[in-house]
């Protein structure tokens, strides 16, 4: 398992028009260890996410990896095209719409990357791709097109195309949200497994259960705002704050019958 | 009916045909060509040159295609532009069908959904990769049924150019009629050849669909 990065956020802000999205925000990931970050809707989470691999630009503030400064390399000056694509190569991301390539099979899809970004030929690439399908359960679907596969099998080829390519940080949002309640599990099981390896993964997540038993840190966000940055014990079952004790009401409401 | 006078003018008929299909072919071909480099650089080009290619379409959409033909052939040789009727033919549908087909090939590529761009982003593919590997060939899935559509329009603005003299298919039609004075087996001719030549390329379309189609399609 190659290093795991860590992340660093410093008073990060970001605009839709005049909306403000994310609010002076502030955040250490420590490497090797796993971030959930929650909160509700349209509080900012994806965003935040998407922000680390500079899927979205913010408009001013920080975000380094490893210390170095991603999407721009000063202050409004923004990085290279070849620079970023460079600094993503070691940052997976899996999307909630799992977001596959529906005219390749899922081991053309793993095996994309390899052959166009690391430059791998095709049978290396191709046998990369099956050693990461096997280690996420789907060893006999490698032929397959997205189309002739269930929810949460897609998204285990989403989450093997990212980890083929050897990241150094994972970013998961809402990766179970589009899958039925019997899928969830096979899911957060590999992602658990990649957490035990010692991975650093940010996680956007309405999976309390998984925030409370793998995360080491969860982040409550609301309205654009950190709320709350601690242990999972804190935050989820002692929290100080009441928007995070409202939020967790509604949450244990509509979870229980 | 008189048939027998296609005895005579049947070979002019067939050769009039193969111009038909020749013309037809390559300028749906470059059509397309010229189509698909437009909708590329409306979507990748900066912001003035899109302003360029816009007016370009809005001025040849805007315009009836015997007009184009009667610049291009006619008010060409005013600016150095000498060309025979049938490169002129070619030119002109080519140049006619290619913002249509731009139309098509730009509402193929948002079809392709952003999150399925955004996941080769995140891998740190270069955007010349994800236009050939990612939205070239599903944006073409898209586009297909539409292509197929409106280079079957094109078949029959062909006849236009009988205009400028090509010798395709009306112009011998044509021919045999003002000769014979037998207009109607003249243009059943026509109307049958036409019909065939558009029932093959929706054949060919709906083949090619159900085969690009395979394993894109959820299994029900
Ligand atoms: N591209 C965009 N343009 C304009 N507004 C946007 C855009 N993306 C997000 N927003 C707005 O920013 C806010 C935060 O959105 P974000 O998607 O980050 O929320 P979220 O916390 O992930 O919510 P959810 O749990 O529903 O996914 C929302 O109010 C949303 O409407
Ligand atoms: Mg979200």
């Amino acid at each position: 398992m190659p290093a795991a990065s860590s992340v660093e956020i410093r008073k990060v802000n970001k605009h839709f028009g005049s909306f403000h999205a994310l609010k002076d925000v502030d955040l250490s990931i420590p490497p090797g260890k796993v971030t959930c970050l929650i909160g509700p809707s349209g509080s900012g989470k994806s965003t935040l996410l998407r922000c680390i691999n500079f899927l979205e630009e913010y408009d001013s503030g920080e975000v380094r990896i490893d210390g170095q400064l991603i999407g721009y390399d000063a202050p409004g000056k923004k990085m290279s095209g070849r620079k970023l694509r460079e600094m993503r190569r070691s940052i997976g991301m899996v999307f909630q719409q799992f977001n596959l390539w529906p005219h390749m099979t899922a081991k053309e899809n793993v095996a994309e990357g390899l052959i166009r970004v690391r430059g791998m030929s095709k049978s290396e690439a191709e046998g990369r791709a099956a050693e990461a399908l096997a280690k996420v359960g789907l060893a006999d679907k490698m032929a397959n097109h997205p189309s002739r596969l269930s929810g949460g099998q897609q998204q285990r080829v989403a989450i093997a195309r990212a980890i083929a390519m050897e990241p150094k940080l994972m970013l998961f949002d809402e990766p179970t949200s589009a899958l039925d309640p019997e899928l969830v599990g096979e899911v957060l099981n590999v992602m658990k497994t990649l957490a035990g390896e010692g991975m650093t993964m940010v996680v956007v997540t309405h999976e309390m259960g998984f925030a409370a038993h793998v995360a080491d840190q969860v982040v409550f966000m609301e309205k654009g705002e950190l709320v709350g940055v601690d242990s999972p014990d804190r935050i989820l079952h002692h929290p100080e704050d009441a928007r995070i004790q409202s939020f967790l009401r509604t949450y244990h409401e509509r979870n229980s019958f | 009916m008189e048939w027998s006078i296609l005895q005579q003018y049947g070979p002019s008929l067939l050769k009039g045909f193969g111009n038909t299909i020749l013309c037809w072919a390559l300028g749906t071909v470059f059509g397309m060509a010229l189509g698909l480099v437009i909708a590329l650089i409306q979507r990748y080009a900066p912001r003035w040159v899109t302003w360029i290619v816009q007016a370009y379409i809005e001025v040849i959409r805007g315009t009836p295609f015997l007009v184009q033909l009667f610049v291009l052939y006619y008010g060409g040789p005013l600016v150095g532009l000498r060309l025979d009727a049938l490169p002129a033919g070619l030119l002109g549908l080519t140049i006619y069908g290619s913002p249509y087909f731009a139309e098509i090939f730009r509402s193929g590529f948002r079809a392709v959904p952003h999150g399925q761009i955004e996941a080769a982003r995140a891998i740190g593919m270069s955007e010349l990769n994800i236009v050939r590997r990612i939205l070239l060939p599903l944006g073409l899935v898209s586009a297909l049924p539409a292509l197929v559509n409106f280079s079957i329009i094109l078949t029959k603005e062909t006849v236009i150019l009988s205009i400028i003299t090509v010798p395709e298919l009306l112009y011998q039609v044509q021919r045999m009629s003002t000769e014979t004075f037998r207009y109607l087996e003249a243009n059943l001719v026509l109307a049958l050849f036409f019909w065939g030549l558009v029932e093959a390329i929706s054949r060919v379309g709906h083949r090619l669909e159900a085969r690009i189609t395979k394993h894109l399609v959820e299994r029900t």
